[in-house]
């Protein structure tokens, strides 16, 4: 951009001239989810020309649920990536919860709300634990949560065939309070002759919450301001070790979102589940706009990343291509889904100055 | 948007979203709990254009490599478009037999390695009216899924042959190298082995990293001079552990499941006893064949009764033979 437009949309802040069209689109560009929203479309319309199966009901239910519990994390994971901290321990987070869960359902007898509840204090304790530790030492999160990564891995493996004799805990559907727990995390919406998943609806009502969390509270702020700068945000009294302890405690809460919706969705959970996920959500975060320094990103843009994600993986199955070069076709959309991006974030940059 | 949003109140929002979902879930079912009794896929004469195989494998794995193959022959022999996915994540497995539905394939051939989590989606497909053969594991819950068929090997049953030979080897202390920490096929085997030899021990090691697969069955053989056979569930693992037994300078036998060129060649050269074959090139030629018979004429192979595959052995009288069709990628 040049100087006069720059100029000109100075001028227009303090003179009373009519918004022209270049500050309209400056204001667009300078949202973060504006390169995921193209991505999407344009992924959305190559798979419709491209099959006929992408656009029909039974289509749009199978990517919206492989979105879905993908979108979850990313949301979560978003809100800790504007708070300047990643999270390596989420994908193994939802075997956890799951892990806990079925073996107190299944093995101990117990009703699956209190066995949820268990794996809910646990999963918050870890996320609190995430936290502590990163604030009290001062060491990269990256490193931290890389530990509890390979941890809770070891525990899976280990409590599960400890307690089990095998590397899979089954047999939820058995399980007292089974039709109530699943009906919340894992009952279906007819829309035709569509079923949505259950994990579809709390992926909108995640995004939704973290998304007015995120924009319209004081809270909102701190995350900006912890991940932008955290010298300045304490000299400004923002309580920073509170905030983002909270944060990794909102990743570790949503792993156990995903987990409770795996496990009575599926009936069973395998002890290395979610290996490897983490990446995943963390680049679905990426492509939504997540800047990975922190202090800038948004929560609509981390689901629709998801959601290209979701789009692209059963898009290129819908469409019957050889999946031998499915990786492939995956890793050169997310390279120029993130190219564009950053295009979109420079322009917004000048703007913004 | 900003580095700092104003805070807004949120009062006039907190309602609108609660209502909303109010409204979704009043339209919605729960997932079903456990009842008794079969769903049977309704019958259908007719061509089969189209048929998905989804198996657990992952990609580039050798062994879902020659199913893939015989999918894909069995295709070309009977002009039916196969088309092949995998992942190795059940929940993932689930969603691509969900979207092979979607698709509206007219016949689906799926490996059950975790049965539980696949159930909803296969009884989906069944209940679309598309016949289901299942292959590979998942042998105990195929008829009850709704699946027209199986076509695999028992694992427990041939890990006790496993063991059974190697027992009537002369040995005396196993160990069983599980190389995929949270695979049921592989711990299965392991211990149908065990049961079929008597006296063993286990060792945890990860494929993807062939190096540590070495020195742990290296470090574990060190540690325990009174093992004297080692088995592996994998042709891969079992060049590594033949590798280990040259270089700590036991005298270990080696044994493995499955096959491939190096399997071959340290068969030929005397350094493995011998090779359990499930002939998996069957599972996935097979499936493909059960269902065009099924559609076309209404035929159920096997009667009931899971086709089993294996356990055949490859041991140095009959390797010669097969080393061709291995390096070919049907065996």
């Amino acid at each position: 951009m040049t100087t006069t437009t720059e100029a000109s949309e100075t001028a227009s802040g303090t003179a009373a001239a009519p918004p022209d069209r270049m500050a309209i689109l400056n204001r667009l560009v300078a949202r973060p989810e504006v390169g995921a929203l193209l991505g999407a479309v344009a992924v959305f319309v190559f798979f419709t020309v491209i099959t006929t199966k992408f656009l029909n009901p039974l289509g749009i239910s199978t990517w919206l649920d492989d979105a879905s519990t993908l979108g979850i994390m990313a949301v979560a994971v978003a809100l800790l990536m504007i708070g300047g901290e990643f999270d390596l321990s989420t994908g193994v987070m939802t075997a956890s919860t799951a892990l806990i869960t079925g073996l107190l359902a299944v093995h101990a007898g117990w009703n699956v709300w209190f066995a949820l509840a268990v794996s809910l204090a646990f999963a918050l304790a870890v996320g609190a634990l995430n936290g502590w530790v990163v604030m009290r030492t001062g060491l990269p999160s990256f490193i931290v949560t890389l530990g509890t990564f390979l941890a809770l891995q070891g525990l899976n493996l280990g409590v599960t065939r400890w307690a089990t004799g095998t590397v899979q805990v089954s047999g939820m559907r058995s399980a007292d309070g089974y039709q109530s727990a699943g009906w919340v995390f894992a009952s279906t919406t007819k829309i035709g002759n569509a079923s949505i998943q259950a994990s579809v609806v709390w992926w909108i009502a995640v995004t939704a919450v973290a998304a007015i969390v995120l924009a319209r509270t004081r809270f909102g702020n701190w995350i900006f301001a912890v991940g932008g700068s955290l010298p300045t945000a304490r000299a400004v009294g923002v309580p920073a070790t509170r905030t983002k302890i909270l944060l990794f405690m909102t990743t570790a809460f949503a792993g156990w979102i995903v987990g409770a919706c795996n496990l009575l969705r599926f009936a069973s959970v395998q002890a290395n589940q979610g290996v490897g996920l983490e990446f995943q959500y963390i680049i679905a975060a990426v492509i939504g706009g997540c800047l990975l320094t922190g202090g800038f990103g948004s929560v609509v843009g981390a689901a629709l990343g998801a959601l290209i994600f979701g789009m692209a993986r059963q898009g290129i199955v819908l469409a019957g291509w050889n999946s031998d070069w499915f990786m492939l076709f995956l890793g050169l959309l997310l390279f120029s889904a993130v190219l564009v991006n950053n295009a979109f974030k420079k322009r917004a940059e000048r703007v913004r100055r | 948007m900003s580095a700092f949003p104003r805070a807004r109140r949120v009062r006039r929002l907190r309602l609108a979203p609660w209502l909303a979902a109010a409204a979704v879930l009043a339209a919605c079912s729960g997932p079903g709990a456990d009842v008794n009794g079969t769903t049977a896929a309704p019958v259908a004469v007719g061509a089969v254009k189209s048929v998905a195989v989804v198996t657990h494998g992952s990609p580039g794995d050798a062994f879902w490599n020659v199913v893939k193959n015989g999918a894909e022959a069995a295709g070309k022999d009977l002009g039916i478009r196969v088309e092949y996915n995998s992942a190795g994540d059940p929940t993932q497995q689930a969603k691509l037999i969900d979207n092979a539905v979607a698709q509206g394939v007219d016949g689906l051939v799926v490996s059950m390695a975790n049965p539980d989590a696949l159930r909803p989606s296969v009884e989906k497909a069944v209940a679309a009216g598309i016949p289901v053969v299942t292959i590979n594991s998942g042998e105990a819950e195929s008829a009850r899924f709704g699946a027209i068929g199986h076509v695999g090997q028992s694992e427990r049953l041939a890990g006790e042959a496993a063991g059974k030979r190697l027992a009537d080897a002369g040995k005396h202390k196993m160990l069983c190298v599980i190389h995929e920490a949270g695979n049921v096929g592989a711990n299965e085997r392991c211990a149908g082995a065990i049961q079929g030899f008597g006296a063993a021990t286990t060792l945890q090691v990860d494929i993807n990293n062939p190096t540590d697969v070495q020195s742990r069955i290296k470090g574990a053989l060190e540690a325990d001079r009174s093992i004297d056979a080692v088995l592996t569930l994998n042709s891969q693992i079992a060049a590594r552990a033949v590798d280990a037994v040259k270089e700590s300078s036991a005298k270990t036998t080696v044994a493995t499941f499955d096959l491939n060129s190096d399997v071959v060649r340290a068969i030929q050269a005397g350094t493995l006893l011998f090779a359990v074959d499930q002939q998996q090139y069957e599972q996935g030629y097979l499936p493909v064949v059960m269902l065009k018979l099924y559609k076309s004429n209404l035929n159920a192979v096997g009667g009931g009764h899971p086709v089993q595959t294996g356990p055949a052995f490859v041991d140095k009288t009959t390797v010669d033979a097969v080393a061709a069709l291995v390096g070919q990628g049907t065996r």
